[in-house]
């Protein structure tokens, strides 16, 4: 088995993911430093917080230019997946543009999200649409969430989630696969994610 | 569609789990690790561990009790009880917290409300509220597990620690609290209208219509309890089957 790198750029929740693949068994390396993260057979992308200051953060250790262009499989998760979307309202930044799709707040679609509570967090149920992620996971099973932004549905959404408005609950794109849920956070279902991430054929 | 989440709140001094626990094949009912795995097994959508060490020293644990719970968990839980400052929350938040919850220390100090949304972001910022209704009809909150009157008004203090960036309500009635005769539900349903945050209703579960109460007409997003689970006298999944059997949407 080769390592797995989870990217520690100061925005993530890197020990929970950590936590969670020793839970099924495998050992990671959290670090930010490219070789490593290059010569990684899996690459881990967590993301907590602002969208502008984690991008800041990308971008002090050059990592900004550095994933768009991996080609072993990488997961973002949660705020990892919007950064890697084009654009996002929050902080009015640029994406690294890996999945063709605009992030926004839930509270911009007006009537149909005024009611909502803002952050969306809990658990809530994801519909497939193809996702490789999502083998052997019923469909419309629960992950957890814990967002205000969302990426809006795009060519690359291979699951969906309602909330007010549906939005993209993954994303995949070739080598690239990104989920605004925290697998390390839902339970079975969420380990089940996670397995079917280390366990992608090429 | 987004559940009604079920918390169980497991109370922690100087490590070990206090409540008295009546489950059966449990190696260890004072182990919090153990304990909140039996619970997350069960379906708990989260947990919470309160810290009710009394002194300082012996609340450095709390850092490694979250880290084991973090190691061992594979649902989010939040960590509240005598955090003082952002360094606190640092430390929970590397170890493996979800989210953090603040009372007392938000009270004295409400702009640190705005310093751990800032730093942390608002999604892992719990304002942890205990209340009581005094004779003139008014919700005033209390500080120090309860013994102290902090000289706030409820729903105004709410309103001022979401402005501030806490992402989440835990509202505790103390009136309620222990008697397993059901949440507050006026003041939850003022509470939910006030705010666009998720708000938990605490204090006075006894069964699983009360759950059901919560949700219905406290509007609340989620439900936690102790006691009722701790001593055995309800599982998490007959709550939730009740929950579900009467329409609430639950993760099962």
């Amino acid at each position: 088995m080769g390592t797995i790198a989870i990217i520690d750029y100061g925005a993530g929740n890197t020990r929970s993911v950590l936590y969670a693949l020793r839970r099924l068994g495998r050992e990671a390396v959290v670090t930010a430093d490219p070789r490593a993260i290059r010569r990684a057979e899996r690459v881990i992308f967590p993301g907590v917080g602002h969208a502008a200051s984690a991008m800041e953060r990308l971008k002090e250790k050059e990592l900004d230019t550095l994933l768009p262009t991996l080609t072993q499989p990488v997961l973002g998760i949660c705020l990892g997946l919007q950064l890697m979307c084009r654009h996002t309202d929050e902080g009015d930044i640029p994406g690294l543009g890996i999945f063709d799709a605009e992030v926004h707040h839930f509270r911009r679609e007006g009537e149909a999200t005024r009611s909502l509570r803002i952050p969306h967090m809990g658990w809530n149920s994801v519909h497939t649409r193809g996702s490789r992620l999502l083998q052997d996971v019923d469909d419309d099973s629960y992950f957890y969430f814990v967002h205000s932004y969302y990426a809006a549905v795009a060519p690359q959404t291979t699951a969906i989630t309602e909330y007010g408005i549906s939005f993209s609950a993954i994303m995949e794109k070739e080598n690239f696969f990104a989920t605004q849920f925290h697998p390390e956070k839902s339970g079975k279902v969420g380990e089940r994610v996670l397995r079917n991430f280390l366990n992608l054929k090429e | 569609m987004l559940t009604f989440r079920i918390i169980p709140c497991l109370d922690v001094k100087d490590g070990r789990t206090v409540k008295g626990v009546n489950f059966v094949n449990l190696a260890d009912a004072g182990d919090p690790v153990e304990l909140g795995a039996r619970y997350a097994a069960e379906g708990a959508d989260e947990l919470v561990y309160l810290d009710i060490t009394a002194t300082h020293e012996k609340r450095k644990t709390l850092v490694s009790l979250v880290e084991k719970v973090a190691a061992r968990l594979n649902i989010p839980f939040t960590v509240g009880g005598g955090i003082a400052g952002a360094g606190d929350v640092e430390a929970l938040l590397a170890a493996g917290a979800d989210k953090i919850s603040v009372n007392s220390s938000a009270v004295r100090n409400p702009s640190l409300l705005d310093e751990l949304a800032y730093r942390f972001g608002s999604q892992c910022v719990v304002l942890a509220v205990d209340a009581r209704r005094e004779e003139d009809g008014s919700w005033q909150v209390y500080t120090h597990g309860g013994r102290r009157p902090a000289g706030k008004e409820l729903f105004s203090w709410v309103k001022e620690g979401v402005e501030r960036g806490a992402g989440e309500i835990l509202f505790t009635s103390m009136d309620h609290d222990g008697t397993g005769k059901g949440y507050a539900l006026n003041a939850l349903r003022t509470l939910a209208s006030l705010v666009d945050v998720p708000v938990i209703a605490s204090g006075g579960a006894g069964s699983p219509v009360h759950f059901y109460e919560a949700w219905k007409k406290g509007k609340a997003s989620a439900a936690l309890a102790a006691g009722l689970f701790h001593y055995g006298r309800l599982t998490i999944g007959e709550v939730k089957d009740y929950l579900a059997a009467r329409g609430v949407p639950v993760r099962r």
